[in-house]
């Protein structure tokens, strides 16, 4: 292997990487995965952009529209809906398993290693495990007409709130959106409790001597101590709730009329179905920003005072 | 100090509703699946007589012996080579000073919020230009590009941790980069490694955007995009329609299961450096 002093000069002293030796050899390593990340997802990225430009319809010749899609994208409500139903699921993706996942592990906590809470894990990580498709078919048959949660209604004798849950237009969304709340609540709770278990137990003593209750104990020395994983799941759900694709094409498909409608779901539509191929672009940039946007100032907010 | 009864109780109670909430949907998709065929039956109900065949008449209607074979190719094309070019550049950004490793740090970063949807209209033009459309070459070669960000970042993340005096070492005794890498350092980045392969598995598998888009027959998709075809296909035929999902989730809940521990530990790291 050549040894370049070039490099070391150009990089200067890097203490936390003091290993000086490979140069450009090195860089070799890099190629195959550049490689497959620049063609299949940076090339198409680009494209993404450049389409959003044009009136094309996938099979014609391309017409040059400047900022019109992205005109279309701010005024025509079909469009701006979408979005808007997406900022309304995270509610339901984010915010709901975030303080469950807070309020449970914090109670939890307190188990220790007994072999319930073992058991927890298996359980609550299965959601995560499978597919978001089959979670869809499940939770469509369970809020169908004939399903469980009306039954459960029914039993109780609350039947005038059984209803087809993803077929009406008032509970279609929040139906979806519970959907959402069952695969994202176990894995909040266990990057909470993941969180707490790193908590030095000298902290809640010393509280406890300064005469702390559960609650003050809870938000003078927990809450500011998983401050990280908190960051970390607000950031990994609310991105859930942005691209969500899987559950809502097997749910609701976006109905009933476009109740449901989300961005991922939209793209699909315009570009495949309708052969907007410049309106699909333009939403589908406006939807990878928007993801940016909204994912770069939270890590910000996580990282800072964590400590590090 | 220990927590009152009370407490313990508490947490107990809320660990239980969670757990139920959690597998009341596979218990129903279970009861339901063993319905007779072609009935509607209503909520959680047992059936008068279990139609264990329903098992057997899902995986023949479906062609699932297909979808079996479609998905491990395509699980065999991605991960392995997803891993071996992730670990090279990882080690390259993370342990080796190269050139423009900040950069292509940053590059590859970009990329990890990326939402699928971002990119799948050009995608689709791209792919049947190569001529792979329908083909498991459509979900492969994508899907191993797409998870570059995520496994080059998880193994520069894991190579900038393991310490120098190792590399140091190995130089005294006279390695070269390549023997450095294979010799000392991956067998000692085995833990990483595969974790990131579980995770990858459980992508690979879970796929469904590429696959509706880019592969018509669901013979030739990932399993979560065959199942997608079967709710077209049974939408009217409750207890198949269950049973065909069930057995579309068995293998996952089985890897799950065996390598339990490390699913765990490995989604919660992915979540994190995710």
């Amino acid at each position: 292997m050549t040894r370049t002093t070039r490099s070391d000069a150009v990089a200067g002293p890097d203490l936390s990487h003091p290993e000086p030796r490979a140069g450009l050899p090195g860089l070799v390593l890099v190629v195959p995965a550049l490689l497959f990340y620049g063609v299949f997802v940076l090339r198409p990225l680009a494209a993404t952009v450049q389409y959003s430009f044009y009136d094309w319809d996938g099979i014609g010749v391309a017409a040059w529209v400047g900022v019109e899609n992205y005109i279309r994208l701010l005024t025509d409500p079909e469009l701006i809906n979408p979005i808007l139903n997406a900022f309304q699921l995270i509610l339901y993706f984010s915010i709901i398993p975030v303080i469950f996942g807070v309020v449970a592990a914090a109670i939890i906590r307190r188990l220790g290693q007994s072999k319930m809470a073992f058991a927890s894990r298996t359980v609550l990580f299965l959601p995560q495990v499978i597919p978001l498709v089959a979670a869809g078919i499940m939770w469509t048959w369970l809020m169908a007409t004939d399903g469980l949660i009306n039954q459960i209604l029914n039993g109780l004798g609350l039947d005038f709130l059984s209803r087809a849950w993803l077929g009406d237009f008032d509970t279609a969304l929040p139906a979806v959106g519970v959907i959402g709340a069952w695969v994202n609540v176990g894995l909040c709770m266990l990057l909470m409790l993941a969180g707490m278990t790193k908590i030095d137990p000298a902290l809640y003593e010393a509280a406890r001597l300064d005469g702390a209750g559960s609650i003050r104990e809870f938000f003078s020395v927990t809450l500011p101590a998983i401050r990280p994983e908190l960051g970390i799941a607000v950031i990994i759900t609310v991105i859930s709730a942005l691209r969500s694709f899987d559950i809502i094409y097997i749910s609701t498909q976006g109905g009933p009329g476009n109740s449901t409608l989300v961005p991922g779901l939209e793209i699909y539509y315009l570009a495949f179905f309708e052969r907007e191929i410049g309106q699909a672009s333009a939403l589908a940039v406006a939807l990878t920003i928007l993801v940016l946007a909204v994912v770069l100032p939270l890590n910000r907010l996580s990282r800072m005072g964590s400590g590090s | 100090m220990t927590a009152s009864a009370r407490e313990i109780w508490l947490g107990r109670g809320i660990l239980m509703f969670v757990m139920i909430i959690t597998l009341v949907p596979f218990i129903t998709l279970f009861v339901t699946a063993l319905h007779e065929p072609g009935t509607y039956p209503s909520g959680l109900t047992l059936p008068d007589k279990y139609h264990w065949d329903n098992f057997v008449l899902a995986f023949q209607s479906a062609d699932m012996g297909k979808m079996l074979v479609s998905s491990v190719l395509i699980e065999l094309g991605v991960v392995p080579i997803a891993l071996v070019i992730s670990t090279l550049a990882g080690f390259a950004l993370g342990h080796l000073k190269v050139p423009f490793r900040r950069t292509l740090l940053v590059v590859f970063v970009l990329g990890l919020t990326l939402p699928f949807e971002g990119i799948i209209v050009p995608l689709y033009f791209q792919i049947r230009d190569y001529g792979f459309l329908n083909t498991q070459w459509a979900i492969i070669l994508p899907l191993i590009g797409l998870f570059m960000p995520f496994a080059v970042m998880w193994m520069s993340a894991h190579f900038m941790n393991m310490p120098q005096e190792l590399t140091e070492a190995a130089r005294v005794d006279g390695a070269n980069t390549w023997q450095l890498f294979w010799r000392v350092h991956v067998p000692l980045s085995r833990p990483a490694i595969a974790s990131l392969a579980i995770l990858l598995f459980l992508w690979t598998w879970n796929q469904f955007l590429l696959a509706i888009v880019l592969v018509d027959d669901p013979t030739k998709r990932t399993m979560a995009g065959a199942l997608g075809a079967f709710q077209g296909q049974w939408g009217t035929d409750v207890p198949l329609l269950c049973a065909g999902s069930l057995l579309i989730l068995t293998p996952v809940l089985i890897v799950f299961l065996v390598f339990q521990r490390q699913f765990v530990a490995a989604l919660l790291q992915g979540a994190v450096k995710g």
